[in-house]
């Protein structure tokens, strides 16, 4: 069970200003049946450029129902301008706060609100939405320039958090690897995969590092059994040993090959080993 | 306010029988079965007198159950044994409905390599005889298929499809978790070779779950360790929790009847209540084959966890198969593998039943529920 907030339970069970505005000359859609939740967002805006009146239609959860709900409450009374610099974040902390996973329902209110007062000044919809922008996440519908404002607005630093904050990446989750990219210009970093490349040794380094390891790590171990351990070959990453002493007897040689050998031999050579009984 | 408790495919009340049973085994007889003195010993005889009970609910010999922690562990433990007794065989057979505790192991097997044929449902939830033959392959380590789903309720064909796998020599698992004690089961002549069961959808407390095993079916254990269960489960038996399903397996016997027709006529009572009164509104599965105690209700054009909380501020307990009450953001893995349209699919409601369920509740939820939908479809953008 979510664990919503007093404020949230509140607008949900009792939400403000339910219902289209007769003479509202500032309507905002976004969302959709196949998301799980859309809202139209109602505004009348005066001649001083003021918002005078707010009403709302929202399908989806509680939060969605709630956020929508307290959106029309912080923005009656409140010019364009003003408006305009409303964040999701602003939304979610007039409630109190949201559960990670719904902070997707303030951005809904945020955009609504911007695709609201876009129409009234006569401008195509949102600048973030589909035909700007290049769209990342098929299935919700989300644009790389709606993931990278979540991103500034809320300074996220996971693609965990991209997905709470806009769905990206929710459904299928093809799109992460790209959702990850842009997180990682946004936070200007390289992308994990660069950050820590494969360690590339020549067949050389191997061959020693791998002497190295069966001399300092591997041989003392077998010894405490009565055992040992011979190098025959290393071919690339295939390493071929032969067990000696008792071990050459034993019935879980198998075992010793792989839980320790192989072990760290990936460990302290390369992750790619892997290990043969001659 | 009184709770009115319609979520029993999640979890079910403790029996009072079950927990009287259970009382002396958390109190002076703590002994440890596997002693060999009196007082670990007559806890033997518990355990024993619990693996009899269970057994005859299942038409299986005592010597075919093993108990577990839950219905997960007898899962993963079946799917596990099926391939480590036949390392040569590479693939495994499921539905698209199945429950986590099995899509998400099938999915881990498939990591490691195997390959996993994920059957289809129809709009109704049903699964094709004819894809599920030409999938029973010599090279099927396992078929596993669910008794009965736990969101719809839907009954799957298990007898034929366990007579099936036998004649081509696939081993059969069934997931009967939400079946047992709602379905009539008889392993005597069903050729079922392993069986999931959990307590705590039995009425006991959670934390014990089965597993049936067919005689001379080879067998992995999947926790190794002690010798308890003849070696094919380690670890110390959960002694009160045994006593408290063997209880729970005697009640489900004898309550039988009762389950099927009593508790059933409350079901349809209930969705036919809420059906008729609200505009639409659909019923989810195969409603003339499905448990007893289900039902899972569409309502067009508002989401499910909305409609969840506003029962909940009456007292109702229910589930629901929306995006937004699980965490994930799409609907249920089921609705949609059934083709449910979104617009109904995000409006998804499990109410399940019990024993414990009475016409008042029943009464009580009906009265309520037109209520509950208006309001959300008053708020919401998309109206008929």
């Amino acid at each position: 069970m979510w664990n919503y907030t007093k404020a949230v339970h509140d607008h949900f069970l009792h939400p403000h200003n339910v219902g289209p505005l007769k003479d509202a000359n500032a309507v905002g859609e976004v969302g959709s049946l196949t998301c799980g939740d859309a809202l139209k967002l109602y505004l009348k805006i005066n001649d001083k450029n003021i918002i005078e009146d707010a009403g709302f239609e929202t399908f989806g959860c509680a939060s969605a129902i709630a956020s929508s709900s307290v959106l029309t409450d912080m923005v009656k009374g409140m010019s364009v301008d003003d408006a305009l610099k409303l964040t999701n974040k602003d939304i979610a902390n007039a409630l109190g706060g949201l559960p990670k996973q719904k902070m997707h329902c303030s951005v809904m209110g945020q955009e609504a609100l911007e695709a609201a007062i876009r129409q009234w000044k006569g401008e195509p919809p949102v600048p973030h939405a589909h035909e700007e922008g290049k769209l990342v996440c098929k299935c919700f519908g989300i644009t790389d320039a709606q993931i990278i404002r979540a991103i500034r607005e809320n300074n996220l630093k996971t693609v965990e958090e991209i997905t709470n904050y806009t769905k990206a990446g929710g459904a299928c989750g093809s799109c992460l690897d790209e959702i990850s990219e842009i997180l990682a210009a946004e936070i200007k970093q390289k992308p994990l995969k660069e950050l820590k490349p494969l360690p590339r040794i020549t067949n050389i380094q191997r061959m020693q590092l791998v002497l190295k390891t069966i001399d300092e790590d591997i041989r003392p171990r077998l010894a405490a059994d009565g055992g040992d351990i011979e190098l025959v070959d290393v071919e690339g990453k295939r390493v071929v040993v032969a067990l000696k002493g008792r071990c050459a007897q034993c019935r879980v040689s198998d075992v010793t090959i792989h839980d320790l050998v192989e072990r760290l031999l990936r460990e302290h050579v390369e992750p790619g080993i892997v290990v043969e009984e001659a | 306010m009184k709770t009115i408790y319609l979520d029993n495919n999640a979890t079910t009340a403790i029996a009072p029988e079950v927990r009287e049973a259970m009382l002396p085994y958390l109190g002076d007889l703590y002994g440890n079965p596997s002693s060999m003195h009196t007082f670990g010993g007559q806890i033997s005889e518990a355990v024993e007198n619990a693996r009899e009970q269970l057994a005859s609910l299942l038409g299986a010999d005592p010597d075919e159950i093993i108990f577990t922690a839950c219905g997960s562990e007898s899962d993963n433990t079946a799917v596990w044994s099926a391939l480590q007794t036949q390392p040569e065989k590479r693939r495994l057979v499921t539905t698209r409905v199945e429950h986590p505790a099995i899509l998400n192991v099938m999915q881990h097997w498939e990591r490691q390599g195997y390959h996993v044929t994920y059957l289809g449902v129809d709009n109704k939830g049903r699964l094709n005889l004819d894809e599920y033959a030409q999938a029973l392959t010599p090279d099927t380590a396992l078929v596993s298929i669910m008794f009965a789903n736990n969101e719809t309720g839907n009954i799957h064909p298990i007898q034929r499809m366990a007579e099936m796998a036998k004649e081509k020599g696939v081993l059969f698992h069934t997931d009967a978790v939400q079946a047992v004690g709602k379905a009539s089961i008889d392993l005597k002549k069903m050729p079922v070779d392993m069986l999931s069961l959990s307590g705590h959808k039995l009425h006991t407390p959670k934390g014990i779950g089965a597993m049936y095993v067919r005689r001379g079916v080879r067998f992995r254990p999947l926790i190794r360790g002690g010798h308890q269960e003849r070696g094919r489960r380690a670890g110390t038996e959960n002694v009160p929790y045994i006593v408290g399903l063997g209880v729970a397996a005697q009640l489900a016997a004898a309550h039988f009847e009762e389950e099927l027709f009593n508790v059933a006529k409350l079901r349809n009572a209930l969705e036919q209540g809420i059906v008729k009164n609200i505009p639409d509104s659909i019923i989810n599965g195969d409603v003339d084959n499905r448990l007893p105690n289900t039902t899972n209700i569409s309502f067009k054009n508002v989401e499910g966890e909305a409609i969840l909380l506003m029962l909940d501020r009456l007292g109702i307990c229910a589930s629901s198969g929306s995006a937004c009450s699980s965490g994930s953001l799409e609907p249920s893995h089921v609705l949609r593998a059934m083709g449910v349209p979104f617009n109904y699919a995000h409006g998804s409601i499990r109410l399940s039943l019990s024993r414990y369920t009475t016409q008042e509740e029943v009464d009580f939820t009906v009265q309520h529920f037109p209520e509950v939908i208006n309001t959300l479809r008053m708020i919401s953008p998309f109206k008929e």
